[in-house]
């Protein structure tokens, strides 16, 4: 390397910005359509157990009777095979990778099942 | 006849990202053999195949390895296609080429910076690894993910990529491969890189071909040997020839990585032109009855998939022989009669990856 391409090298290294982000100060915005953490909407779901089903690492489980949804996000390899299963559109993922776990725990939603319609419902026409 | 020593160089070593043992036999600072053991990561993926069904096979392929996964899960899926007789459309075949181009590029630019940092040229290292974070980026836009990628599936690809992040991808590639002229330039005219490369671990072709070697490895010794001559997926619509260098040597190992870094680049353009708008995938429905060996082009050479299928959801077996398990043998070979300075640089120019070689 000649001085005078040294010297340009050693100049625009001092004048440049820096090539590294101010890490956690200023925090690399997230990609869109980045696979992220599951997000859960129990108001849509009916409990098909379809997540279940194609779950790779087995990280779902549905109980179909007591209607409860349970994910364990430690187990969980974010392939989006569940979000391409639901069919009620509940399980959706975030963009974002999400705060790490301190602790290991399953997440689990329950909701009461719709009432029932009632037999002595006006007959049909 | 001097003393002999035995060295003990890895499993962990600076060098290696990975963990392989070498019994190093000196005489003074000359290595007279070098005795190999692995099995230090064993995971027992292909046992998986007998509880995982088919199509979640397809994430635990990808997962043989952080650095080739998307081809892992390409060859895969392309030996399930064979034994179900599934046509993957046009557009499916061009995205999986894509990606898997890309991925080329991120595990060349990956192993750039491991051998520049065994050598001891930290800076190039960096700079390396620095470029090898935009095209992370652009895996991350593609597909979802950054090393792995989750985007092939039996029967086509997960994701389609639309026609304006396409032009956005292609702009930053072409930008990428420009800022690229600056790092593989060092490697290619550096006198310090080459005084730790040039006339270093040589081996001679028929030497290479008689011990197995494959890719870069085979390549870079004189032998036009690319299993994407062979015509998998749609490289045969593609302009495209084997790069080959003759020396044998680490430098030249290190010519015919860094030209695949722009051969990548030019097979990725071919293919955006190409491209039709079209479906991604097709449906599939049954189980594989059968068998097939798929053949496969990895950053670290030819990769070869055994599947046997009997008509129910679960494989019978399944299979990988992986280029670094290839490479081993000639890596033995080259080991002897060297200096012990000289082996972390020879060791890494095969590229090596445990994880794919234990599975």
């Amino acid at each position: 390397m000649g001085l005078g391409k040294l010297s340009f090298t050693a100049l625009k290294g001092v004048f440049s910005k820096p090539a590294t982000r101010r890490y956690p100060f200023e925090a690399r915005p997230p990609i869109a359509k980045s696979r992220g953490r599951i997000h859960f909407d129990d108001g849509k779901c009916t409990y098909c157990s379809l997540c279940e089903l194609k779950c790779p690492p087995d990280a779902i489980k549905v109980d179909r009777q007591g209607r409860v949804f349970a994910i364990d996000h430690l187990l969980c390899i974010l392939c989006g095979a569940c979000v391409e299963a639901c069919q009620k559109g509940s399980l959706s993922m975030d963009a974002k990778h999400g705060e790490p776990w301190t602790e290991k725990q399953k997440l689990s939603w329950h909701t009461e099942a719709p009432p029932k319609p009632s037999g002595d419902a006006a007959p049909k026409a | 006849m001097g003393a002999r020593t035995i060295i003990p160089f890895g499993p962990q070593h600076p060098v290696l990202p990975e963990p392989i043992h070498l019994d190093l036999v000196l005489e003074d600072e000359k290595v007279v053999e070098a005795i190999p053991s692995i099995g230090f990561i064993h995971r027992g993926l292909e046992r998986l195949a007998e509880k995982k069904d088919i199509h979640e096979m397809a994430y635990v392929s990808e997962r043989i390895c952080g650095i080739c996964s998307f081809t892992h899960g390409m060859g895969y899926c392309t030996a399930i296609e064979a034994v179900m007789k599934i046509d993957v459309p046009e557009r499916g075949h061009y995205l999986r080429m894509i990606w898997s181009e890309m991925s080329r590029i991120h595990s060349h630019l990956l192993w750039a910076g491991l051998l520049a940092d065994g050598f001891g040229f930290e800076n190039l290292f960096m700079q390396s690894w620095r470029l090898r974070e935009r095209i992370l980026d652009l895996i991350e836009e593609t597909t979802g993910g950054r090393v792995i990628f989750g985007s092939c599936k039996i029967g086509g690809s997960r994701r389609d990529i639309a026609d304006d992040v396409m032009a956005r991808l292609l702009k930053e590639l072409a930008s990428l491969e420009k800022d690229c002229h600056a790092i593989t330039d060092t490697f290619m005219e550096d006198s310090t890189v080459a005084k730790r490369t040039r006339g270093v671990g040589v081996i001679a072709p028929d030497d290479a071909i008689a011990l197995g070697a494959v890719g870069p490895m085979l390549r870079a010794s004189g032998v036009a040997s690319d299993s994407r001559s062979l015509g998998y997926a749609l490289y045969p619509e593609l302009s495209f020839a084997p790069i080959v260098e003759k020396d044998g040597d680490c430098w030249a190992r290190t010519a015919v990585r860094v030209r695949e870094i722009y051969q990548s680049f030019d097979l990725i353009r071919q293919c955006a032109a190409k491209m039709k708008p079209g479906p991604v995938d097709v449906k599939v429905s049954g189980n594989p009855s059968g068998e097939y060996w798929a053949r496969l082009e990895q950053p670290r050479g030819e990769v070869i998939y055994y599947v046997k299928g009997n008509g129910t959801k679960n494989l019978e077996r399944y299979r990988v022989r992986t280029p670094t398990f290839a490479n081993v043998p000639p890596l033995v070979h080259m080991l002897k009669n060297i200096d012990l300075a000289d082996v972390p640089v020879i060791v890494l120019t095969i590229d090596p990856c445990i994880s794919c070689t234990e599975r």
